[in-house]
Order: structure tokens, then sequence, then C-alpha cells
């Protein structure tokens, strides 16, 4: 019963660190579906976007709003248009300018912005860990049973995994009807499949690629709060190895595909805690790389992507 | 004689998408042999599975010469070049564009040179490298020679003028020392002026160095002029084979490109306009996926 | 370029967009300072930063604007006053004593350095502006001359690739000689030393990002498995041979090629199943290996005693002697020492020159290195890579095995560099492997040019040498990185000092036509 009760917990654990993984990596895929192109500065955004939250949070908190649900609503929207913004720019500067120059010069403008992003927080912020209280706290009681020693071991969902869960689903209908109903959402595709003929159609281009630069900014500064209430520390760090792991999940889901980034994010999630779990703590960051080199070398396509057929 | 190359029931499936649908033909040895067809018909689907750069679905590709062979069907792209000796130019030229001409032909005798220079080890030490380097730079003036640009050889490979750019493509190609050239529509945007010389050229080479042309080509002067046998393919299925005059008068090939419609009654005239008129436009090329 | 008219509405709107944008983005992260107060964090207000921010973005942007406009009068009509104004408050202190101060509060910003860029931006508008207004007057003088395409950068850079062999000699002259400079003292050579080692480094990934066009962002990972292996073998504390029961670290000698060997292995092994795939899946692949090495290296505690780190690893021996007054591990006896064999008085300034020659030397082979290899098959091969994989598959070059070489020889250079680290350090822990170290090298490259070896020495002495005379910089320098590979990519995309020079000709620079029995064909 206890290891029942105990791969319920890592279980649950898992699905929450997915999402978090899984939202960062749609801004992954949703870009190099666009410009073809890994936007290497987008664990920063995620990492900006924790601070946006904590910087929310307590400017909240000395305001005087106190009911959380309400904090957590406002500063979900604050962060996600800050965010956005910061988004925006980093198109508009590291991508924007370069697009037709040769690759490696994007790749390096944007690894620069990554390099910026992270010292200009560090400056600004301070290098230390940047601790946030528990704000959601409680949970439903699911199991109770004792573990090897003959304690007691209870196993629960807390309000806050439901919390997590509940809004990564929310986010990701809203974010499917948004891409698959919209008028933003078609000039999306289209820019996708073509980017000439979508602008000989009348799409702006242009536009297209910063809005997708700046939703996939907004979803990662969700990640970002998701990790601040789960996690509740920051520091400005934290954007590089999340910046990885998600673009292991869009690699493993297939990159370019919105359904298998979230897939992918939830397997990275399951397959870190897990491992964590019962195998080796230390070398969790270890495994995941691995499994990106593993999908690199024998189904570069991933779970759900499409063949890439090379042009000649 | 057999032929250098035989394509035999040669499938190509992009999904359920049939780029190429069963297709046989053969080209010889010191010939010029021409693919024809309306756009989409598949003719650079059967350059991409020939040079490797697709896997075909179904189907052969023998070549062979001198008594050795090579299925081709199963050797990685540049292992065709480089063992079987199939050389290419692309639709979309593919120069080295900040390289200078001469090192865009230098680099086409790689594997020739590595060996010299002793897969680098002995090339660091200078030791018996410099003979073979001679060597491939006579080869590459040889070639600039005949393209006539001697005089350009230490430019920028990007700052020739088109023309020139696609003849340095073919001359690169040939510096590959190839038994088998395959030219993706090296008439493509070319003046009446430059598309005779470019005849002059590939007549040449079929000439002096003997070895097979197989080409793929819009322009139809380009084509009956110079070619000794012409394949036509319309969605993706071979519907003719022949030498120019036969293909010419074979109203299947009238049909695909002016249409089912037309009247079968037309095709003196319209065989003479042939001469004149480029593919028919046609949605969906399934040559260019995206 | 005659004077643009000016539509005030569009500018307003142009204008607007710049303060909002640069509001949003400084507003929460500037704004406010989450503090450090004992038990917690609070926050701190910092609106007057996000305000002078604002202005600062709002007139820099009206600046360019009206320069664009064709209009520079107005720019360094206003840049230049403004400037002094900053400067005068800057210099308070000085111009003024210890009352002038409070000048100091006017100012935007509360960074010195912040004020500082600030002051030389406005600066250089008004510089710039004067530039322009000279080029518009020539213009309209001679309204048939038209500059070409070519750049003001672009003849520089062709300058310095034209004399490199001359400039090459010279710096070669002054780097040998250096070490017995009058005014040169021991931290003097330190900075030598570092600055050689990151030439190095840069000249290792110049052949991995400006040769072959791949971009290796954990190029640290290569350096720390050459230190590691160097350490484990040589170091009396290794684990390693302490496992195969041997007591005696290895000699120097013996342990560069072998650290350099395993190194080139890493970079095989790394790159083996990656460089099949488009450049950008190389790039986050090696990011996360430099880090994954760090988590190895930090865990792995039984072979590389974790954060501990190995100690001991002796300095590089001189036919067998040490170089540094040491005892005998096995015996314990104090050991003759190259010092006392030739009779010399022992000196910690002696030893750093030994180093300093010797880092000397080994970057000094990666140098030739490249500019041989450049030139033979392999190397042209790697650029061609660059410029067109497909086209190179139809001649028949085996793209992933180029590749590999070009990656694992750079792992190997990056091997040789991370020995001479751990000898000279004589101590490696897994601090000092960290993604920082890569982009402090990548930034070495790109601000140099690919593929141009000068530029890599112009730039590991501009970044390297000066902040560490510099401390105070030291803080914004990874600021300072990350925003000039920006920059510099928007500027010149091929870098800073980036001229390709042909690898071979058919015809000689200067005398026109050659016969082809003399061609050019070695060089």
């Amino acid at each position: 019963m206890y290891h029942v009760a105990y791969f319920l917990d890592q279980l649950i654990n898992g699905v929450t660190l997915g999402a978090i993984y899984g939202l960062v990596a749609i801004g992954y895929t949703m870009v190099y579906g666009i410009i073809g192109m890994i936007n290497f500065a987008h664990g920063e955004i995620f990492m900006i976007g924790t601070f946006l939250s904590l910087i929310g949070f307590l400017l909240l908190g000395l305001l005087g709003i106190g009911w959380v649900p309400l904090a957590i609503v406002i500063v979900l929207v604050v962060a996600m248009v800050f965010a956005g913004f910061y988004g925006w720019t980093l198109e508009r500067i590291a991508y924007r300018p370069l697009r037709g120059s040769p690759r490696l010069a994007a790749l390096i403008t944007a690894i620069g912005m990554s390099i910026f992003l992270q010292n200009y927080v560090q400056l600004l912020q301070g290098a230390r860990n940047k601790p946030l209280p528990p704000m959601v706290t409680g949970g439903v009681e699911l199991v109770e049973t004792t573990n090897q020693a003959g304690q007691p071991y209870v196993i629960s969902l807390s309000y806050l995994q439901i919390l997590i869960i509940v809004l990564t689903v929310v986010l990701m209908v809203v974010f499917t009807y948004l891409i698959t109903r919209t008028a933003l959402g078609r000039a999306q595709r289209a820019c996708e499949q073509d980017r000439g003929m979508a602008a000989l159609l009348g799409v702006n281009v242009d536009r297209t690629i910063s809005l997708t630069f700046v939703i996939g900014a907004a979803l990662a500064s969700v990640a970002g709060l998701i990790f601040m209430l789960r996690y509740g520390a920051t520091d400005f760090f934290v954007g590089f190895l999340t910046g990885i792991k998600a673009f292991t999940a869009a690699v493993l889901g297939g990159i370019g595909s919105l359904p298998g980034a979230m897939l992918g994010g939830i397997l990275i999630g399951l397959i870190e805690v897990f491992f964590a779990g019962y195998f080796n703590l230390e070398y969790k960051d270890v495994a995941t790389f691995t499994i990106l080199v593993l999908v690199l070398i024998f189904r570069p396509t991933g779970l759900l992507g499409k063949p890439d057929i090379e042009k000649v | 004689m057999t032929a250098l190359l035989s394509v035999e029931h040669l499938t190509m499936r992009f999904g359920g998408l049939v780029a190429i649908d069963d297709v046989s033909f053969s080209a010889n040895d010191a010939e010029i042999t021409a693919i024809i067809g309306p756009n989409g018909a598949g003719k650079t689907t059967v350059f991409n599975c020939l040079t490797g750069f697709y896997k075909p679905t179904v189907g052969r590709l023998h070549l062979a010469k001198g008594g050795e062979e090579w299925l081709l069907e199963r050797m990685e792209g540049f292992r065709i070049a480089r063992d079987a000796g199939v050389g290419r130019t692309f639709q979309n030229i593919r120069l080295f564009p900040k390289m200078t001409v001469l090192e865009n032909l230098i680099v086409a005798q790689h594997n020739k040179l590595m060996r010299a220079s002793g897969y680098t080890v002995r090339g660091l030490f200078g030791l018996g490298y410099k003979k073979a380097e001679y060597d491939a730079v006579d080869l590459a003036r040889y070639w600039l020679e005949k393209i006539g640009l001697v005089d350009r050889a230490d430019d920028d490979a990007e700052s020739l003028p088109y023309g020139d750019q696609r003849r340095l493509e073919i001359a690169r190609a040939m510096c590959t020392e190839p038994i088998l050239l395959c030219l993706d529509e090296p008439a493509a945007g070319l003046n009446p002026r430059e598309s005779a010389a470019l005849n002059d050229l590939l007549l040449d080479i079929k000439k002096e160095q003997k070895i097979g042309l197989l080409l793929i080509e819009h322009d139809m002067s380009v084509v009956m002029r110079i070619s000794d046998h012409i394949i036509v393919l319309d969605h993706g299925k071979k519907i003719s084979d022949g030498d120019p005059e036969a293909v010419r008068n074979d109203p299947a090939v009238i049909r695909a490109y002016l249409g089912e419609e037309e009247d079968e009654d037309l095709p003196e005239i319209v065989a003479q306009d042939l001469g004149e008129i480029d593919a028919r436009p046609k949605g969906g090329d399934p040559e260019r996926p995206s | 370029m005659a004077a643009a008219a000016l539509d005030p509405r569009s500018i307003v709107k142009e204008l607007g967009v710049t303060a909002l944008i640069i509001g949003a983005l400084t507003l929460t992260v500037v704004g406010f300072h989450i503090k450090d107060i004992p038990g917690g964090i609070s926050l701190e207000t910092r609106l007057m930063d996000v305000l002078a921010a604002v202005i600062v973005g709002v007139v820099g942007r009206g600046w360019l604007i009206l320069l664009r406009h064709g209009r520079p009068v107005p720019v360094y009509a206003t840049a230049f006053p403004i400037a002094a104004l900053l400067l005068v408050g800057l210099l308070s202190e000085t111009l003024f004593g210890a009352g002038g101060a409070s000048l100091k509060a006017y100012l935007p910003f509360q960074a010195a350095i912040v004020q500082w860029i600030v002051t030389i931006t406005t600066l250089g508008f008004g510089i710039a502006a004067l530039v322009r207004r000279r080029q518009l007057i020539a213009d309209a003088r001679h309204p048939e001359s038209v500059s070409g395409d070519e750049t003001f950068m672009d003849r520089v850079s062709a300058g310095v690739q034209h004399s490199s062999l001359p400039l090459g000699i010279g710096m070669f002259v002054i780097a040998a000689v250096f070490p017995f400079l009058p005014f040169v003292n021991l931290q003097h050579l330190d900075i030598g030393v570092l600055v050689l080692t990151y030439i190095m480094l840069g000249w290792g990934l110049n052949i991995v990002v400006g040769l072959a066009g791949l971009l290796d962002l954990g190029y640290v990972a290569f350096y720390a498995v050459g230190a590691y292996s160097f350490a484990l073998l040589a170091s009396p504390d290794s684990p390693l041979l302490a496992e195969l029961g041997i007591q005696q670290g290895l000699s120097f000698w013996v342990c560069l090629p072998i650290a350099g060997f395993m190194a080139a292995m890493a970079g095989v092994t790394l790159g083996f199943p990656v460089l099949r795939l488009r450049g950008d899946y190389l790039a986050i692949v090696t990011l996360g290996f430099g880090e994954m090495i760090r988590v190895v290296l930090q865990n792995f505690y039984s072979l590389t005693k974790g954060p501990d780190g190995i100690s001991n690893i002796p300095p590089p021996t001189i036919f067998g002697y040490s170089t540094q007054p040491k005892m005998d591990d096995v015996t314990m006896q104090n050991t003759t020492d190259f010092h006392q064999w030739v009779g010399w008085k022992f000196d910690q300034v002696d030893t750093t020159i030994f180093l300093f020659y010797i880092i000397l030397v080994m970057a000094l082979v990666t140098n030739f290195f490249t500019l041989r290899v450049r030139k033979l098959p392999v190397g042209r091969a790697w650029e061609a890579l660059r410029e067109d994989e497909i086209a190179c598959r139809s001649l028949g070059i085996n793209p992933t095995n180029t590749k590999l070489t070009a990656f694992g020889l750079g792992a190997m250079f990056g091997g040789f560099a991370g020995s001479f680290f751990a000898t000279r350090q004589t101590f490696v822990s897994p601090e000092s492997f960290t993604f920082i170290e890569s982009a402090v090298i990548l930034a070495i490259v790109v601000l140099g040019g690919f593929g141009s070896q000068i530029g890599v020495v112009v730039a590991a002495i501009v970044l390297i040498g000066l902040p560490e005379l510099f401390r105070e910089l030291q803080e914004y320098r990874m600021l300072f990185f990350g925003a000039s590979m920006v920059i510099i990519m928007l500027w010149r995309p091929r870098g800073l000092l980036a001229h390709r020079e042909p690898t071979i000709r058919l015809h000689s620079l200067r005398r026109g036509r050659r016969d082809p029995a003399t061609a050019e064909a070695g060089r």
C-alpha cells in the first residue's frame, strides 16, 4: 500500500512539474514552427516570469490585497502582460533584423540576449535566492497509510496542485481555441507553411511573428508563476536548466507540434520526478539530458512531430 | 551495350502523395538523356532519388560502368557522389557563395585531395600534398577555361552573374569527375545567348568526357537540340520515351502539355508550338514540399 | 541624401511606442528591487530609474529619427550640451571637491557605470551627427560619387587580414619579450598567462564556430574534460591513481597529450549523434552538455572528489626536474628541483615566466594548426559545409565525418588548454567550469570575428585583460558580453573583424596573372 501511495505522490508531483515544462515548451515549439529557430532566450523569459510573479505578490501584499485567489489572478494577468513585452522586444532585437542573415548570427544574438537578461536580473535584483512564502496551503487527503517505518503517511492532493492543473488545462483550452479558430491562429499556421506566400495573401507576417513571441512569453510567465507558487524561490539562473528541459520536452513531443509540447512536458516532468524518487536525485538533470540526446538520435521528429522533408 | 543507368519501377511516396509512380527508364554513356514534363510531374524527385537525397519507396537504381556496378537506392547521398560518381547541379544554384570560384572547384576534388593529404595528417607537414594540389588547380583551370571564367577565378562565387554561376556549378560537378552528370534545369533563367553557350558546353562534355548526362529541362529549344533520348513524365508516370522526333510526335505528350480537351487533330501545329511552350502551371508541387 | 520631410504623427507614435516598451520592460524588474531583509524579503522602489530610462530611451530614439531623416544639426546641438552637463555631474567631486558631490544626486540612474554609459552614448550621438553632417555636405557637393557596399569596417578587416603576417610577427615579438619588460610584475604576468589561455581557447573554438560554422555553446565541457583528465593523471591525490595503485603522478608532458585525446573523444562522442541534425540542435545539446559535465563532476565523488576538487596538481617539469620546491611523494625527501639543478635561487616570477612561455607555445601551435589546416582539403570542406551542406553532399563530402573532425579537433585544443589550466592552478573543481566560461570564450570568437585569428587576440586582450586590470568592471562584464554579442551580430553578422582571405589563388595578388607552373598552391 505504501508503495502505491508513494507512486501516486510522485505521479502528482511529476504532472505539476510537467505543467511548467509544457508551458515553457509551447513557446519553443511555436517559435520553431514559425521561424524555424530555437529561441535560446526563452528560458530567461521564464526566469523573468518568476521575478514578475514575486514582485507582483510582494506589491499586492504592500497594497493590502490579501485574498489569495484575487492576488493570483492579478499577478497572472500582470505577469503575462509584462512578460509579453519582453518576448516582443526579444524578437524585435534578436531575430527580426537578422532574418535572411546566416543562421549562426541569429543564434548568437539569441544567446547574447540570454546572457544579457541573466546578468541584467542578477545586477538589478542580486544573486541571492529570493523566497516567497507559501500562498496556497491545505489540500484534500486522498489516502492514509503507513510507511516502512510504521509512521503514518498521507497522500494528499493539495489545493495548489489542483490549482496548477486547472490553470494549465484552462490555458491550454484557450490557447488551442486561439490557434485553431481565430484569424491570428490562421495567420500563424499560414506563416509556418510559407511565409512568402502568406505575406502575398495579406497576412502581416511581422506582426504574426511578434505575436507568436508574445504568446510564448506569456505562457512562459505563467509557468514562472506556477514555479513560484510550487517551489517558493527563484534566482537569476533558474531559466537556464528549465529552458533546456523544456526544450527537451518540445523535442520529445515533436518540435513544431503544440499538443506534443504539452505531452513532452508532462513526460519530462514525470521522468524527472520518478528518476529522482526511485533512482538518484543528483543525476536527474543528466537523465533528462540523456533523453534529449536519445530522442535526437532515434526519433528526431519526436512523438507527434511531422517528418521534415529536406528541400533540395 | 548495357545502359549506364537503369531505373526500374521507381516509386516515391510522401505520405499519401505519390510523387513518382512505377517509372522505368535507362540512360546511356556518352549520351544526353532529358527528362521533361509539366510542373509537378516528379522530375526533380527522380533526381533526388538518384542522388540519394530521398530514399525511394520502391525501385532499383542500377548504375554500371567498366565492370563496376552500384545500386544507388542503397547508398547514402555523399557515397553516391563519391563512390558511384554521380554528379549533380541544383534547380536553385547551390554554390559556396563566400568562397572563390577556384575554391569552389577545389572543394569539388575533396576526396582525391583528402587521400593525397594523408587524411590531413601528412598534409599538416606538407608532405607530398603540393603536387596533388597543383594537379587539382590544373583540373580547375581546365574547366575554368571551358566556361570562360579564368579571369574571375579569385572572385567570390556570389559576385558572378547568374549565367556564370550556372556554368560554374556545372564545372564544379565536373571536377568531381563523375560518370553520370545530373543537371536540374541548367537553362532556367538564362537568356538565349547564354542558353546557346550552355548547349555547346553540354555537347562538349558529352563529346570530350564521354560521360552520361541526365537533364531536366523546361526549355524545349535546349532539349530538342541536344538530347539523344527523351523521357516524358506526367503526374509521376512515364508517358513517353524515345528520341526527340518520336517524342515530339507522341500524342500522349501533346495531351500532357496542352490538356485532355485539346482537339486530337492538331498534333502538327501543336508539336511546333511545343518549342515555345513552357510547362502548364499547376498547383501543389510535390517536388518542393514545405 | 537630402533631408526627408518629417511626419510629426508617425514620430509621436514612434516615440510613444518607445516610451511604452521601455517603461514596460523597466517598470517591474528595474522599478522594484527585492531586498533581502532579516527573516525574508521586502520591496524597495526605484521608480526614478524607470523614469530616467524612459527619458533616455525617448531622447535617443528621437535622435535616431532625426539622423535617419538626414537632420544632424539638432542632434549635435543638443547632444553635446547634455553630455557636458552629465560629465560635470559625474566629475563633480573631482571638479568642486566634496561640496560638489551633492550634484550627483541630480544625475539619472543610481549606478555610476550606467551614468557613464549614458554619457558616452550621448557623446557618441553628437559625434555621429557631426560625421553625418560632413557626409551630407560632401554628398551635396559631389552627388555623382556613390559610396560602395564596402563599409569602413570591411576595409579595416581586410587591411588587418592583408597585413596579418607583420601584425602577427609584431604581436609575437611583444608576447615573447613581455615577461622581461621593465614595468611587468607578477600580477601582469598572471594576467598575461590568463589572456593567453583564453586566446588559445578562442582559437580552438574558432575552428568549430568560425571555420565549420557549428555553434558550440558548451566548449567549457571539453576544457573541463582536459583539466580533469590531467588532474587525475598528474596529481598524487588523484582517486584514479590511488585506485590503480600508482603513488607518483605522471609528468605534464605525458598527461598533456592524453588529456587532449580524452577531450577530443568527448567531442566526437557528443558530436556523433547531433552533428547529423541541424545546427540549432547542436547548439542546445552542447549547451546542455556543458552543464551536465559539471553535474557529473560535482556528484561523481569517487572519481572527482565532487565539490572538493582535486588538488596538488604538479606544475610542468623541465627535463624531469620540478619547477616548484617540492617533496618526493614516495620517499618524502626533498627532491632536486630545476632551480637547484641550474643553480638559481627559487623565485615565483621565474616559474610564472615558464608557464607564460608554455602557454604561448601551446597557443601558437593552435594558431599554426588552424592556419595550415584551412588550406588543406579538410579545412576547405569545413568552410564549404558552413556555406552549403547539401551542395557538399552532392560533391561526395561526408558531412558528418567532416563536422566531427572539426568538433573533435576544437575539443582537443580545449582539452590542451584545460590541462594547462589544471597545472597552473594546481587545483581543479567543478566551479571553474560553468556556462559563463563558455559564454566568455564564445564572446571572444564572436567579437573578434569568425575565422579571424588576430581578432581573437584583440578580443581576448580587451575582454579578459581589461576587466582583470580594472576589477570594478568585473561585475558588469557578462552584461557587457551579452549586449556586445547582440550588437555586433546586428551590425556585422559575420563578426567584427571577419574578412575571408581565399585559401588558394589562381592569380597572384600583386603581379596579376601567373603561369600555371608557379600557381600559388601551397600557401
